[in-house]
């Protein structure tokens, strides 16, 4: 059947009302959504309270069903570990043995490590642990890769802490709720890290793909120095993310650099660990002759030192000239005695 | 007690039921990421939109034209994208559907199914475009598991949501 010609509904004047206002909200809608976006762009935090609200909510059943899943988990590895247990037994005994040596040599390089630290004079600032918490659910269905933590700012949980597991760093804290926290993972797009191989400190940047790896990218472009199963760990630049955390191993060269898989996989950990935000540990400011950090900070702020520099290449500018200008006057000085003396 | 006295003829199913199986079917499909999955990549089929893409195939005209404007706004606060994007795409697809609907009236299942599909590949590509345009790029390349897991459902969720129709209409 070809449809019809006109697609009045008859001859009621209602009916055919309803037809055309559903279609001007229709696309109304569809404009109000443009505008919506444009003010989740200009302002990203602007439905921050809406989503911490259904977060809120929906946060016990999640809490229940991730404690039920990590049981049935944590099961299963255990039923799973009686196969072979015996061989199996033989060999971390073996294990146990070598890793007993290497650990006393890892407590005498930490004590020497400390020592050397205290004459350079360096304060260490560890990330003290805020809050442990578990990843309740994650934004399963979208592009964007965020995860939802059970822990939240009456926890203490602030904007912009790092998250770590076990294994490796998660992501950082981008919202919060009361008891609920929304967390950026490392395999989000938006999300840069900068890291250095653990081997010997080659400095890059990793940024989220949004597949579970990432980019790794270097900053000094030129021969691609990794290698397949290179671990990276972060740099502690720039701060947040403190340092010598497990990042990426590489799986993959690329022409900038690799794709890395992530190390700590946020859907098989149990537990992670909210963290402090880094600060970069300071020289001490006086023993190295350096200004100190706050003064640098503020220079481009302060209207009389902004003026100073301007000032500087004024006053310098005269006096590097100046013997270059010598022979000028000295060249114009013959020129001059005739005008001089045609004044008397 | 009042069961042997009830009207065996003219029973209407109740008018809350009508209305309230489709919306409430919708919502749940869009609280999905409420789930305990920590996916490191988006694997889980946008289920709101898959629902409304099976009523409205189903039951063309059960709700108006702009119903796409609040059960996307209900979606963007549940998934994490941003907040007005699920209005914009749900909007248009459910104005393509109408268009679809009055310009090709006898469809067989299969025409329904590709429909679907296009409806989702355009959502959720559309979903990849709006992010990358206000954050920062990443390939289509991620979305392919998505999208043939997302075409998939639909038949499973379409006989859901016929499931849910005789619920709606039940007497």
């Amino acid at each position: 059947m070809a449809p019809p010609r006109n697609r009045r509904p008859g001859f009621s004047r209602k009916a055919q009302l309803q037809i055309f206002t559903g279609y001007l909200l229709a696309f109304t809608g569809a404009f109000a959504g443009l505008l919506l976006l444009a003010l989740s762009h200009f302002d990203p935090a602007a439905f921050s309270a809406v989503r911490s609200v259904a977060a809120e909510l929906g946060a016990p059943p999640a809490r229940l069903f991730t404690g039920m899943r990590v049981g049935v988990q944590d099961g299963w590895r255990e039923v799973a570990a009686y196969f072979n247990a015996g061989s199996k037994n033989a060999e971390l005994q073996r294990e146990v043995e070598r890793n007993r040596i290497r650990l006393i040599e890892a407590r005498a390089l930490k004590q020497e490590n400390r020592e050397l630290r205290r004459l350079l004079g360096l304060i260490k600032q560890e990330g003290r642990p805020v809050a442990t918490a578990r990843l309740i659910n994650s934004s399963a269905s979208s592009s964007r890769r965020f995860a939802t933590l059970d822990v939240g700012s009456r926890q203490g949980v602030q904007r912009g802490q790092p998250v770590r597991a076990q294994r490796g760093l998660i992501g950082r804290v981008l919202e919060t709720g009361p008891n609920t926290s929304r967390v950026l993972l490392l395999s989000d797009a938006e999300n840069v890290v900068p890291v250095r191989r653990a081997r010997d400190g080659i400095v890059a940047f990793s940024q989220g793909r949004g597949d579970g790896r990432v980019d790794i990218k270097l900053i000094d472009i030129g021969i691609n120095p990794f290698k397949v199963g290179d671990v990276m760990v972060t740099s502690g630049n720039g701060g947040i993310y403190p340092p010598n955390v497990p990042v990426a191993i590489i799986e993959k060269l690329t022409g900038d650099g690799a794709i890395g898989k992530l190390l700590a996989n946020p859907a098989g950990t149990d537990f992670v660990i909210v963290q402090e935000m880094y600060e970069p540990e300071l020289v001490d400011p006086e023993a190295s002759g350096l200004p100190p950090a706050n003064a640098e900070a503020a220079a481009p702020l302060s209207a009389p030192r902004k003026s100073e520099p301007a000032k500087k290449p004024a006053t310098r500018a005269p006096a590097s000239t100046a013997p270059a200008a010598a022979p000028a006057p000295a060249a114009s000085a013959p020129q001059a005695p005739p005008t001089g003396q045609a004044q008397p | 007690m009042n069961a042997p006295y009830r009207a065996r003829l003219n029973r209407e199913p109740s008018a809350f039921r009508k209305a309230a199986v489709p919306i409430a079917s919708v919502l749940i499909g869009s609280m999905t990421p409420l789930l305990p999955i920590v996916a490191s990549a988006p694997v889980l089929p946008p289920f709101g939109l898959v629902v409304l893409i099976c009523w409205q195939l189903l039951r063309p005209g059960i709700w108006p034209v702009w119903a796409g404007v609040p059960f996307g706004m209900f979606d963007d606060i549940m998934s994490g994208q941003p907040v007005g994007s699920a209005v914009l795409l749900w909007s248009i697809i459910l104005i393509a559907l109408d268009l679809i609907e009055q310009r090709y009236i006898w469809r067989n299942y299969w025409q329904d199914w590709f429909i679907a599909a296009l409806c989702l590949i355009f959502g959720l590509a559309g979903g990849l475009a709006i992010n990358n345009f206000l954050v920062s790029d990443t390939r289509l390349s991620v979305l392919y598991p998505q999208m043939i897991l997302a075409i998939f459902t639909y038949p499973l969720v379409l006989r859901l949501v016929a499931r849910l129709d005789h619920i709606r209409l039940k007497r």
